[in-house]
């Protein structure tokens, strides 16, 4: 137990830092020799009743594929998911951070963070890795949630210094954020609903991996199909696999007809 | 120069202990007992706020009775002291057992070297992935363990209500009856509780990663009502 004045509170962190546990920040330059795997494009958007979060599974090491099945979109907590692009030892890290410390405030304090403290909670973090992010080991992360309090489903983007800006529509990330974002503006609307979010979310992603080297398509080989989710009041949902072999199938179908 | 007067270390002790009991006795109990899907842990608590029980883990549960701030301290520590555990570790070496020996040293420390001892009895509950492994921890205000195996009862008049726990206890009983049988053992013969009255959680195998889940008023109207 800590005595009053060295008391954490309820930031998980610093109780990290009151113990000595901080993890041993890297000094000098990241040579282009040490090559490390690299997540890649992630999209979120909103739509009539949340928001949808949707990833691709490859991560790359160079020109190579390190990984075919990374989750970079990963749920933060009941009501909330983080997506991440960037260096993905240091963002995995950070993601695994940012949900303790999201289910350790709601378990001190007795209620969960209002989805703005979260999105201010992740921007606290961001900026801590800008020294890692200088050396090259970039973390930049998409943050979307449903507000219980709003009543709306809400999308937050960062830079590397933690600076945090809130998104109307959409929003893309990664490497492949060119292609994937365009597809998203040309087809969203307002109040789109749950199928058809869905289906623009992956057709999002189906373009990116068309011109992306890095971003990952479906693989249907190996049944590897991008991480959808739905975040509504109800909280968050993946979506089964089994959904998404039909949307592609939707996708492929018309890209064949062209 | 003053000489403090001699006294015995063994009326130093019974002194401590009687404070302890004095102070839980004036509170209310709290019974947790387990049913087919993990355990339920009822208090009376009039309050809706201050809480009694809460969650530590993914599949432990605190609670708590006597002196709210000392035991909400306790609890936070748990808290923390999991969550580092889990984050040095991984999820799965988080286990009651070694959190309440933890809280075992705590509150044996604080016994025996401070002025004043906690006037807290405390439970670590675990749920297993079957009912074998389900663990409940009640620890004294001196740092008494006791490992329980059905039922537990903390706080005042917790023998009357341990022998009303013993002719009703079931084994494989459903969630309604357990509650029911837990706020019968807390009421006694000649009073009556109600939702209202009471806070009840539970640890249900059954809830996906964190076992842990209140049950609203209605909830508990609904399982009273059978």
């Amino acid at each position: 137990m800590f005595t009053p004045g060295a008391d954490p509170g309820s930031s998980f962190p610093e109780l990290l830092r009151r113990v000595g546990l901080t993890p041993a920040t890297t000094s000098g330059e990241v040579g282009a020799e040490l090559s490390m795997p690299h997540a890649t494009t992630c999209v979120a958007l909103r739509f009539g009743d949340g928001v949808i979060m949707a990833g691709d599974r490859r991560a790359t090491s160079g020109n190579l594929i390190s990984h075919r099945g990374m989750e970079k979109v990963v749920q933060a907590d009941l009501h909330s998911g983080v997506a991440i692009a960037g260096a993905a030892g240091p963002a995995m890290e950070m993601v695994k951070l940012f949900q303790l410390q999201l289910e350790h405030y709601e378990k001190v304090e007795g209620s969960a963070l209002s989805l703005e403290g979260k999105a201010n909670q992740l921007s606290m973090m961001v900026r801590g890795n800008l020294p890692a992010a200088m050396q090259g080991m970039v973390v930049v992360p998409i943050f979307a949630g449903y507000d219980l309090r709003r009543a709306n489903g809400r999308l937050f983007t960062y830079d590397v210094t933690g600076g945090r800006y809130e998104e109307h529509d959409y929003v893309a990330t990664g490497s492949g954020m060119l292609h994937a974002g365009t597809v998203i503006k040309m087809g969203w609307r307002d109040n789109l609903t749950r199928d058809a979010a869905v289906a623009l979310a992956c057709r999002s992603l189906w373009e990116a991996a068309d011109a992306d080297s890095a971003t990952g398509g479906p693989d249907v080989l190996r049944g590897i199909y991008p991480v959808v989710a739905t975040i509504t009041a109800d909280g968050w949902a993946r979506l089964d696999d089994s959904e998404l072999v039909g949307v592609y199938e939707t996708i492929a179908t018309e890209v064949r007809a062209r | 120069m003053n000489m403090p007067f001699y006294v015995a270390p063994e009326q130093v002790m019974k002194d401590r202990a009687d404070y302890a009991r004095k102070g839980i006795a004036r509170g209310r109990a709290l019974v947790a007992v387990r049913y087919v899907d993990g355990i339920a842990l009822v208090a009376e608590n009039p309050s809706n706020t201050l809480r009694k029980i809460s969650e530590i883990y993914d599949r432990i549960a605190f609670a708590g009775v006597g002196k709210y701030n000392e035991f909400d301290q306790l609890r936070v520590a748990g808290v923390r002291a999991a969550d580092l555990k889990g984050y040095q570790y991984s999820r799965d070496d988080v286990d009651a057992r070694s959190l309440a020996n933890n809280y075992a040293q705590i509150l044996g420390q604080i016994f025996t070297h401070e002025m004043k001892p906690m006037e807290v009895e405390i439970l670590v509950a675990e749920v297993g992935v079957t009912g074998e492994g389900d663990q409940l921890f009640h620890i004294l205000y001196d740092g008494t363990v006791m490992d329980e195996r059905r039922y537990t009862v903390l706080g005042g008049d917790a023998e009357a209500i341990g022998g009303r726990m013993k002719d009703t206890f079931a084994e494989g009983q459903a969630l309604s009856d357990a509650v029911q049988e837990a706020t019968k053992a807390l009421s006694g013969p000649d009073r009556s509780l109600t939702a209202d009255d009471l806070e009840v959680a539970i640890l249900s195998r059954s809830n996906g990663r964190r076992c842990f889940r209140r049950l609203s008023d209605e909830a508990v109207a609904a399982a009273l009502a059978g």
